[in-house]
């Protein structure tokens, strides 16, 4: 098979340290060499001239909706938007209907990729049988089937003790166990970010400690099981600075933030806009300068997007009964190369949150261009601007706050094992 | 005065003149509430729809009379608790009733923004009469009204507003009323009903009661909500009532001329004792005739004012 060599851009490969003016060539749906001036006879040749040559983004929290929920995203449409997004590699969320909790769904998903999606699915499965809180899922045949990682992510594991017995068990086959964390007590009836704007709306507070007490629960399990906890969205102050501490006394404890944690703030609820309503709510400016700070130095390990489609019926709705949560696949790499443009981040870093670091999360073989590693690349032009148009995004749903926002940068090729997936 | 608000979503939109506005309009309907004859055809041939998904009273009746005093034909539609229970959609149950072309429709409905939901979304006008724990215009300017008409001059006094800060709509109309025509409020409450951010809707906390009553000149009580309310709020309410609850010994620490103000329904003997709910300085029924005036401007306003007359 002839190859495929991707000249004069701008290769940036965080897992290798590599950011440089190079070559790169694929043969067989992996990368083979990178170099200056690479010269192969009958290899298809694409210019990346002022382009970034990234390896394709790694999403480790997107709800895919399919099985059982297919009005708001499936497989196919959820990896096209991944793909649109740049996103090559995305683990995807129990939530199901059925629940992701046996081999069968498993299996059902990754086939489902395989055959029809545009993008590499790793299923996430559900820490508990149907994500009741009450029996450990069968981790083992599940990790064996292709599952990354476990989460009853939507729902918080209520009871201690099960919380400790799935990361010992999870563990025991080499998998981390992704917290959801939020005390339901506190929680309450709540809908937004408890606080001034919250008062001034009249809408039920939802108080940062009902995460941060939930944090400091599980790392405390963490530390005391030995198993592996990744923390999803953290969206506090408190919460960033708990796994801070945590990395620091040697817990094995990762995290991730969202784009729109680090981007918006509660004010963006003003108006009852449910697109700004999710979970964790959307917090206060101090918060998500914490979550900003907490990705600069290095607290924060991926940025994940919580991509979470629902239909306009869901969200057109009073507030309060508005569905939670927003699409993101679409949004991840503009917004984070905002905070490159805001000096937040350096490029490199911004792309290792994206790539390599989110993969050693979940643990797997993606997010960078090793030779001899799955030629899942990005093109990306970091200074491209656009506007968010909802109708033009590849997800079956629309439900985005940033309809209408300027945006700064895009993919313009995503190729996944070699094949271009998405052409702007 | 030009007014140019269709819609009467909550006191945030209104400027202090705006506000003085419909308390003068009010002022010149007021009469008309103990006329002989209490009809006058200035809304003739308009349709209001008095859409109530939660259950009032003393509102609901107060902008059916005022309606129908001003000669439009009112109609009342009950809710259930949630459009959501019935399978059809607020914005569905709006739309079929705008079809029939009302001219306003006046809702109360128990989450916050739902009016503003509504006036985005159809071309008549919305008077919101209380949404969720947000804003309860009217009752904030019945309460003007009736601090008018007893203290002359709204602005330079101390208003003290006691109870259930965090599920009270009354309280955050009443905060930004108040405080933009010149009065200082403050707030008083357990630590569990003060939501956080108070301050910044422009009153001061103090942190009891008996600082919150001296020198008032307004106080106003608000009603323990038994049914909003989970259960960790207050260990009880003979508690309530002794720490939080208005009676005629610390009535005394407020200026001898005080009014005592209440939204109602009242809980005698929990928020205020009998002895001053029925005293001698409460205006607590001045603000329910007053409602009717105010209500009647509010729907005058919104149907156009004096330009409605023309067409």
């Amino acid at each position: 098979m002839s190859g495929i060599l991707i000249k004069n851009g701008r290769v940036i490969d965080p897992a290798n340290n590599i950011d440089a003016e190079l070559d790169l060539l694929i043969e067989d749906g992996r990368i083979v060499e990178l170099g200056h001036a690479l010269a192969v006879a009958d290899a298809e040749v694409i210019d990346a001239s002022g382009l970034l040559v990234t390896p394709g983004l790694v999403d480790i929290h997107v709800h895919l909706r399919d099985p059982g929920l297919e009005y708001k995203e499936d497989v196919i449409s959820g990896t096209r938007a991944a793909a649109a997004g740049g996103v090559t590699s995305l683990a995807c969320m129990p939530n199901t209907s059925p629940i992701i909790d046996n081999l069968a769904i498993c299996r059902y998903i990754i086939t489902k990729a395989q055959e029809q999606g545009s993008a590499n699915v790793f299923p996430i499965g559900s820490i508990t049988k149907g994500l009741k809180g009450e029996t450990l899922s069968e981790m083992g045949e599940l990790k064996e089937g292709g599952c990354v990682a476990f989460s009853d992510d939507g729902v918080p594991v209520v009871s201690s003790e099960l919380m400790r017995r799935g990361l010992e068990y999870a563990d025991t086959f080499d998998a981390p166990i992704i917290s959801h964390a939020e005390d339901l007590s506190l929680v309450g009836s709540g809908v937004m970010n408890e606080g001034p704007v919250a008062t001034e709306l009249g809408l039920k507070g939802i108080p940062w400690v009902a995460e941060d007490a939930m944090t400091a629960r599980d790392i405390m399990l963490a530390e005391f099981t030995g198993g592996r906890l990744h923390m999803a969205h953290v969206s506090t102050r408190g919460s960033v600075e708990l796994v801070r501490q945590a990395k620091a006394r040697g817990v094995r404890v990762t995290c991730e933030a969202t784009p729109h944690h680090f981007t918006l703030t509660d004010e963006a609820v003003r108006g009852y806009d449910t697109n700004a309503k999710m979970n964790p709510p959307l917090r206060s400016q101090q918060d998500r300068d914490a979550v900003r700070a907490g990705l600069a130095d290095g607290t924060i390990d991926a940025i994940a997007t919580d991509h979470a489609p629902h239909h306009i019926d869901e969200k057109n709705v009073e507030f309060a009964i508005a569905m939670n949560g927003i699409v993101g696949l679409e949004t991840l790499l503009p917004l984070t190369l905002q905070l490159v443009k805001e000096n937040v981040i350096d490029l490199n870093r911004a792309i290792a949150l994206m790539t390599c670091q989110p993969a050693r999360v979940i643990g797997i073989d993606r997010g960078t261009l090793s030779r001899g590693a799955f030629a899942d690349i990005a093109l990306i032009n970091p200074d491209l601007e656009w506007e968010l148009v909802p109708e033009q995004l590849h997800s079956k749903s629309r439900n985005t706050p940033f309809a209408g926002r300027k945006m700064q940068g895009t993919t313009m090729k995503t190729l996944l094992a070699g094949n271009i997936v998405f052409e702007r | 005065m030009n007014f140019s608000h269709r819609h009467v979503l909550g006191i945030k939109q209104f400027n202090a003149d705006e506000l003085n506005f419909i308390l003068d309009t009010a002022e010149s309907f007021k009469e008309i509430n103990t006329r002989k004859i209490k009809k006058v055809p200035t809304l003739r041939g308009k349709t209001i729809i008095n859409l109530f998904f939660e259950a009032s009273t003393r509102t609901r009746t107060s902008f059916e009379i005022a309606g129908k005093r001003l000669s439009a034909d009112t109609v009342n539609i009950s809710g259930s608790s949630s459009s959501v229970v019935k399978g059809e959609t607020l914005e569905d149950t709006a739309r079929n009733i705008e079809s029939m072309h009302p001219d306003i429709i006046v809702m109360r409905h128990g989450a916050s923004g739902s009016s503003e939901y509504l006036a985005a979304r159809l071309d008549c006008s919305v008077v919101n009469a209380g949404d969720g724990t947000h804003e309860h215009p009217s009752q904030a300017l019945l309460d003007a009204f009736t601090i008018r008409q007893h203290k002359g001059e709204i602005s330079g006094l101390k208003v003290a507003i006691i109870g259930d800060i965090t599920h009270s709509r009354v309280v955050r109309s009443n905060i930004d009323c108040l405080n933009k025509l010149g009065a200082e409020v403050l707030i008083c409450g357990p630590k569990t009903m003060l939501p956080p951010g108070l301050e910044r809707l422009g009153c001061r906390l103090v942190s009891g009661l008996t600082e919150a009553l001296t020198d008032a000149d307004v106080v106003m009580m608000l009603r323990i909500q038994r049914e909003r309310q989970g259960k960790t709020l207050i260990p009880s309410l003979r508690e309530y009532a002794r720490y939080f609850g208005l009676n005629e010994t610390n009535l005394k620490l407020a200026k001898p001329d005080a009014i005592v103000m209440h939204p109602g329904p009242m809980n005698r003997g929990v928020e205020i004792s009998t002895a001053v709910a029925d005293g001698p300085q409460n205006v607590i029924l001045d603000q329910v005739e007053n409602g009717v005036a105010v209500r009647m401007a509010l729907l005058y306003l919104a149907a156009g004012g004096e330009q409605q007359s023309e067409d």
